[in-house]
């Protein structure tokens, strides 16, 4: 039987989500492969969903879509599954991505799953794919439908194969009771955050390095190795570095060629997020760390002293 | 101003979660259990905006009997009450049961301001506050890296992953805060020893009017079905530093075989 597949797709700038593009390989694998466009778009970003897979683009362009949250962008969806009956919705991990899905959860009244790597069907029963505890991954199904899933980024790769899609302009009109939560202004951010996507070497502290004092150690093998540096959720949180820093289930999810983990234990939120890297270096004084278990080379000893011997030895060449 | 936080009492994030094999659920260790410190950000915006223009401050909770400790945390801070859904029909809620029963509790006491953070720490799902702002007929307002809070409406800056917008909504409402809003207090003695006097109120689903077979396991349209060991362990290579830093050696050595010194 032919399934339907939909992705939540999102417009950034002029062009379709780099996230939004990768789910289309997903829906590929799994059915026909549809997009739900909710934001004016340009032909050319419309165009390049069509190459990335989306046999049909359902676009709804009134301008008021990126002007309010969520609220209209839900009730137009949900119109769309009610006359559209999609087996399966992809939505990526962005936050205007998860704003819609959770509303969506509670206005369809199904289960959803977030976090997903990956989604298979045996027979009709769809099986999900997420971290679940440390050093585990669940399978996870979902009784109701359509089945509602977030999926990880670079769970993934997109990939332009040439497709046109056809356009089905969406008409449902905007319900003014929608439009509660306003965008008044957009700010871009020159990032002056490490460039985590891209690095081959990223070299990252967590709550063993005791004080932020010591974040520059990190700073400094990262530069040492010509890499960029990184950072767990709970020294983030606690201050010490800023949020672009973060690698992690809520942070970035990275793939460099060495991960060096100084001062991390390995809890679920940061190894979802690193756990793709080719070889891991982890250091940490817990020989029972949960880190260990996905290094290459581990190292049970103090960062504070291994660190700094490092970066000298580095120094010398 | 009533504004009602949202909070979670959630496996120290520093000890390794386990996954109990036969009932496929992570196993919840009380003595290793904390107010999630992600909910100590929307409890300080709420109490800053209540001690300087007046108001009440209720914790909610949803969990079984030890969570009480999340919510005297809560008010140690500063929380005025406190209110717990204890109950065995709501364990094992999926986001949306668990929303149905929070939404419950939150229309009973009608408040201006609903508060949560943005995901919990131990599922990391974020799907319930957005839930709850729909069940709740509410804006939802996410992310905030700033609040600013008035007596009708609430504006905050919204994390993006470019930067951040500005967005408004006129109250009541839903927000969600991070970690960026600013540094939460630690409870002071005198805070810790008003806690234990302040009240929690007990309920169960049928005392809010919520059907039973909507939450809790019996509700839940997610179900686990195997958990499975990530990966196979790496055969890596480990070794104890000396605590002279002598292991330098075997990492140089490693990252000149990997062509990356």
């Amino acid at each position: 039987m032919s399934r339907t597949v939909w992705v939540w797709t999102e417009i950034a700038g002029d062009a379709p989500h780099k996230l939004s593009l990768e789910l289309l390989t997903l829906a590929q694998k799994l059915g026909s492969a549809e997009a739900v466009v909710l934001h004016p778009a340009s032909d050319a970003a419309l165009a390049s969903i069509g190459e990335h897979g989306a046999s049909v683009i359902h676009h709804g362009s009134d301008a008021r879509y990126a002007e309010y949250l969520t609220e209209p962008q839900v009730a137009t969806l949900a119109a769309l599954i009610a006359a559209g009956a999609p087996d399966l919705i992809l939505f990526s991990s962005t936050q205007d991505s998860r704003d819609v899905l959770a509303r969506l959860v509670a206005r369809l009244g199904v289960g959803v799953v977030a976090n997903a790597t990956d989604v298979t069907y045996d027979g009709d029963s769809i099986q999900i794919t997420t971290p679940y505890g440390a050093e585990t991954t669940g399978t996870v199904t979902l009784s109701s439908g359509p089945h509602l899933v977030q999926i990880r980024p670079k769970s993934f790769a997109a990939e332009a194969t040439g497709g046109t899609a056809e356009i089905r302009p969406v008409t449902t009109a905007i319900d003014e009771r929608t439009l509660r939560v306003k965008v008044l202004e957009q700010v871009e951010q020159a990032s002056d955050g490490p460039n985590l996507d891209d690095a081959s070497i990223i070299v990252s502290g967590g709550r063993g390095l005791g004080q932020p004092e010591n974040y520059q150690l990190i700073i400094d093998l990262a530069q040492r190795l010509g890499g960029a540096p990184g950072a767990t959720r709970a020294i983030v949180d606690a201050g010490w570095v800023p949020y672009s820093h973060q690698v992690g289930q809520t942070g970035k999810t990275v793939k460099p060629t060495v991960y060096v983990a100084c001062g991390i234990s390995g809890a679920i939120q940061h190894i979802a997020g690193m756990k793709g890297s080719k070889y891991i270096v982890a250091i940490n004084s817990d020989p029972d760390a949960p880190i260990f278990d996905l290094a290459d080379l581990g190292v049970v000893g103090n960062v504070l002293t291994i660190v700094p011997k490092l970066n000298e030895r580095l120094a010398q060449g | 101003m009533k504004i009602v936080v949202c909070v979670k009492h959630v496996p120290d994030p520093n000890h390794p979660m386990v996954v109990d094999a036969g009932t496929k659920r992570l196993v919840r260790n009380p003595a290793q259990s904390i107010l999630d410190t992600a909910d100590e950000y929307s409890l300080e915006v709420a109490l800053q905006y209540t001690e300087a223009n007046g108001g009440e401050v209720i914790a909610l909770t949803m969990g079984p009997a030890a969570a009480e400790d999340a919510l005297r945390r809560a008010m140690a801070m500063g929380a005025g009450r406190a209110i717990h859904i204890v109950d065995d029909a709501v364990a094992g809620s999926d986001a949306l049961g668990t929303a149905r029963v929070l939404a419950a509790a939150i229309r009973a006491e009608n408040p201006e301001l609903v508060l949560c953070a943005v995901e919990s720490t131990d599922a990391y799902t974020g799907m319930v506050p957005g839930a709850l702002a729909e069940l709740l007929d509410l804006p939802q307002v996410t992310f905030a890296r700033t609040f600013d809070l008035t007596e009708s409406q609430v504006s905050v800056q919204r994390a993006t992953d470019t930067g951040y917008q500005t967005i408004q909504a006129t109250l009541p409402a839903l927000v969600t805060v991070t970690a960026s809003v600013g540094e939460p207090r630690y409870p002071s003695f005198k805070g810790l020893m008003a806690a234990k006097r302040k009240p929690i109120e007990a309920k169960t689903a049928a005392d809010l009017g919520v059907d039973a077979s909507s939450v809790g396991a019996a509700g839940a349209q997610e179900h686990v079905s195997a958990v499975t060991k990530v990966s196979e362990e790496k055969q890596g290579v480990k070794v104890t530093d000396d605590g002279t830093g002598d292991s330098v050696d075997a990492i140089v050595d490693f990252l000149k075989k990997i062509q990356v010194a």
